[in-house]
């Protein structure tokens, strides 16, 4: 009666970073009202800077309550519907990225394409880019969302880019290279390479190399590449965030065919901890592809309200800085508190300078307890009562890492979590890490 | 790596270089040339009129009064301490308290005639969305959804191959003869369209019509999707049947494969807020609908806003009852002013247009005429209207005319230049 995508899995739902969610649902905790629950730090949100922006708003209630001081501009929203986006929020959105960027990259408001969260965003990418069966190479680990975000009902297929441990997972020239065979072997037509940057899960911004080898096998194998960048405000410690549009530039490949198939993926989700407002984008410097997905975007428009709110927060440049700032202090101070709390427990996390979590190596607990890594974060949830989101479902190709989030809860969540991860390396084989 | 030749564009995939997306067609050529020389009353008095834009703006000074009244349902939830949760808010099950207001709202258009449990709705960015979704989850590509014409340009780019129903009436003859010509095709036919109240007819569709539509889906084990966006302007809540209603008649019997596609941008007046809905009596097609709607949530803030204006009753109940009167008295003054001049519309009772015949001013009854016709009227009487063809309309002549996306002198203004017009002309 439905159609094949209705009764497929490929809304990737069955992944155990969504298990993982829905047992948090059933058993959430709470400080007063369910002390012993469990605690999620499985979701990469940021709250660590909300205060900042409630007080701006109740500082600045016209933008809110749709006055100006020409009047009500009410009306004006209520029908603006153009695909194209507010001007003025485009512009604010345009000088807002370049100034996460250190101002290294200009950004063309008329090059932004709004859509509802960087999830509509990456989907549109997909189908303006590529057709059914055709393939983009994913350097793992990555984002479970991306199974169905890229795949789901685009029919593109992700090829992964194996990365490992021993050298931090950095994305090394060979493993491209295999990857791209290994599409050739499936008969996949590779279209992209498709990377993330800060990267999810491992919180690392990319080198100016690791740009380079991705950059120069996108000109030698005439392919695009797509960086989605939501987590671009994060950067909270150096080494300092380049942007594949800063990588492209440096190279002076502006006047080149590669300027055109580089396409960057935002959203103020991450950020500004405004998942809820739905306000993602594309940005391209190819005027085609700028076109039609703009068009494509009537399917998922950003709500004119909110863009409206955006505009003015954004707008207000002194505010915007200082919130930038202020929100990379306070999650360099989060992450310093977890990483020290699991350090204390003999737990190594891999260094990261941005996100808003830091992936932990408990490889050590996979031999003590002789459990593959499903089991051990089982028995993580049910035992200890922490929901960390185990490695495989990010792909990951060794067992025994997991992404532990840490900026959507308060402090004193977090060092009972850490607590909580004290009594499990306790009960755990003496010097088994 | 040295400096490559450039390349002249890059390439993208078919969808992407596709025409479905149906923006070349003249409904959206008209829209262009007003935007070149769009009518302002005093900077631009000659300007061309849009009259091709389904927006309803008559009852928005009803909202204005809202907001200023309530300061709480603007202010982003700082006052209640509610702005980092609604913020942080991406459920894609929505706010519940918004589809709370959302399914009262629904009920309170069709007189509680009919019921909608809120977690059957699914909530999606747009009206747009919500029909793409429907698509994606009903049908395979190359299958065909069935649609009686004249029908929306705009859903071009998402149904498969089209079939005609008898013009103005569906008829169950009509609706077999274009099963059977699908079926001669090799065409996989997977449900059924329906815009009710319809665009660009302007009428209702009659209940023995949908008991007749709901027995052929039936009959033939496909679909049936009910857009009902325009269910708040119909002029009297009577005129307007609901599917649901019908649904609720048979006792829900196969009404899994009913659905109502909603949103509030025609009866609120308020599309660039983007709040669309799916109500689905299909548990799969609900969840389904819900995982996919991912891609296309309505932002939590407006979500908020909405939630509280549409749970207050009583504006609610006087807005619906003000807009369709609104509505009336504006396709009243519009349907008169042409028939002053001897043009006709269709007995229309609903809706934010008028269907305008025409046919008897084209030299001959072809596209191509009415085309000609249409020119004249968008470049020398300068009022950009929509030609029947673009609606897929198999009769040449008519137009869709709408009269609710201006003031009154605005539409005084171009009722004069109609008279003027026919006067010069015939």
């Amino acid at each position: 009666m439905l159609s094949r995508k209705a009764t497929c899995k490929s809304h990737g739902e069955d992944s155990s970073y969504f298990l993982g969610w829905q047992e948090y649902e059933k058993n959430p905790y709470d400080p007063v009202r369910n002390p012993s629950g469990i605690i999620q730090l499985g979701l990469a949100e940021n709250q660590l800077s909300f205060d900042l922006l409630e007080s701006w708003i109740a500082r600045n209630q016209e933008p809110t309550g749709f006055m100006k001081k020409e009047g009500s501009i009410f009306r004006e929203l209520a029908l603006f519907q153009d695909y194209r986006g507010m001007p003025v929020f485009k512009k604010e959105l345009a000088e807002y990225m370049a100034a996460i960027r250190q101002d290294k990259v200009r950004f063309d408001p008329n090059n932004i394409v709004l859509t509802a969260g960087a999830t509509s965003a990456n989907e549109a990418l997909m189908f303006c880019l590529a057709e059914a069966g055709e393939a983009f190479l994913v350097p793992t680990p990555y984002y479970p969302g991306f199974d169905r975000d890229l795949k789901w009902r685009t029919g593109v297929e992700i090829v992964p880019i194996q990365s490992s441990s021993m050298n931090n997972f950095r994305i090394f020239p060979s493993a491209l290279e295999e990857a791209y065979q290994h599409a050739q072997k499936l008969h996949l037509k590779v279209k992209g390479l498709f990377i993330t940057n800060p990267s999810n899960p491992l919180g690392t911004t990319l080198s100016i190399h690791e740009l380079d080898h991705l950059i120069n096998f996108a000109i030698d194998k005439n392919i695009h590449i797509v960086s989605d960048e939501i987590y671009s405000g994060t950067v909270f410690d150096s080494p300092r965030f380049i942007s594949i549009m800063e990588a492209v530039k440096k190279k002076n490949l502006e006047n080149t065919a590669i300027w055109s198939r580089v396409h960057i993926v935002s959203s103020l989700s991450k950020d500004f901890g405004l998942p809820g407002f739905r306000i993602g984008m594309i940005y391209s410097n190819s005027k085609t592809l700028i076109a039609a997905a703009t068009k494509m975007s009537s399917f998922g428009l950003v709500s004119s309200q909110s863009q409206f709110l955006l505009s003015r927060i954004l707008g207000d440049k002194k505010f915007t800085r200082n919130y930038i700032m202020e929100n990379r202090n306070r999650l360099k101070s989060r992450r310093k508190t977890l990483v020290s709390g699991l350090n204390k427990n003999g737990i190594r996390c891999l260094e990261n300078n941005a996100g808003l979590f830091c992936w932990i190596d408990m490889r050590c607990l996979l031999t003590s307890y002789t459990f593959a890594e499903l089991g051990l974060w089982r028995r993580i949830i049910f035992k200890y009562g922490l929901n960390m989101s185990p490695g495989s479902s990010f792909h990951c190709p060794e067992p025994g890492w997991f992404r532990v989030c840490f900026s959507n809860m308060s402090e004193e969540t977090l060092d009972l979590a850490v607590r909580r991860i004290k009594a499990l390396m306790d009960s755990s084989a003496p010097n088994a890490c | 790596m040295g400096i490559e030749i450039e390349h002249p564009t890059v390439v993208l995939s078919k969808v992407a270089v596709s025409k479905t997306h149906g923006e070349e067609s003249p409904y959206f050529a008209g829209w262009k040339a007003y935007d070149k020389d769009p009518y302002d009353e005093f900077c631009n008095p000659s300007g061309i009129i849009q009259m091709g834009l389904a927006e309803n703006q008559v009852s928005i000074d009803l909202l204005e009064e809202y907001l200023e009244k309530h300061a709480e349902a603007t202010d982003n939830g700082i006052r209640t301490s509610e702005f980092r949760e609604n913020a942080l808010f991406q459920d894609y099950h929505g706010l519940q308290s918004f589809r709370n207001a959302l399914a009262g709202f629904m009920e309170q258009i069709r007189g509680g005639r009919a019921k909608f449990n809120p977690d059957r709705i699914v909530i999606t960015a747009g009206a747009t969305a919500a029909n793409e979704l429907l698509t994606f989850i009903l049908a395979d590509p190359g299958d065909a959804l069935l649609i009686p014409t004249p029908y929306y340009p705009g859903s071009e780019h998402r149904a498969g191959p089209l079939r005609q129903s008898n013009d103005f009436d569906i008829t169950p003859e009509a609706l077999e003869a274009a099963y059977r010509e699908a079926e001669s095709k090799n065409i996989k036919v997977r449900g059924m369209l329906i815009t009710n109240p319809s665009n660009p007819l302007g009428i209702t569709i009659k209940r023995s019509t949908l008991e007749d539509i709901l027995d052929f889906v039936t009959r033939k084990n496909i679909h049936l999707v009910s857009d009902e966006i325009f269910s708040g302007s119909a002029f009297s809540s009577e005129d307007f049947v609901s599917v649901a209603e019908i649904v609720e008649a048979r006792n829900y019997e196969d009404s899994e494969r009913v659905h109502i596609v909603y949103s509030l941008s025609k009866d609120l007046g308020l599309p660039g807020f983007r709040v669309g809905a799916i109500y689905s009596y299909n548990d799969k097609v609900v969840t389904t609908a819900r995982r996919m709607s991912s891609f296309t949530l309505i932002s939590s803030q407006t979500q908020h806003l909405l939630a509280l204006m549409l749970s207050d009753k009583s504006f609610t109940g006087n807005y619906i009852k003000t807009n369709r009167r609104r509505l009336k008295k504006r396709y009243q003054m519009i349907v008169d002013g042409l028939k002053k001049v001897g043009i006709k519309c269709l007995k229309g009772n609903a809706g934010l247009f008028c269907w305008v015949n025409m046919s008897s001013f084209l030299e001959e009854p072809t596209k191509e005429q009415e085309l000609a016709l249409w020119k004249l009227i968008v470049h020398e009487v300068k009022l950009n209207i929509s030609p029947g063809s673009s609606c897929h309309c198999s009769e040449p002549g008519w137009f869709r005319v709408c009269f609710a996306n201006m003031s009154e002198e605005t539409l005084e203004v171009a009722l004069r230049r109609m008279h003027a017009f026919m006067k010069r002309r015939y």
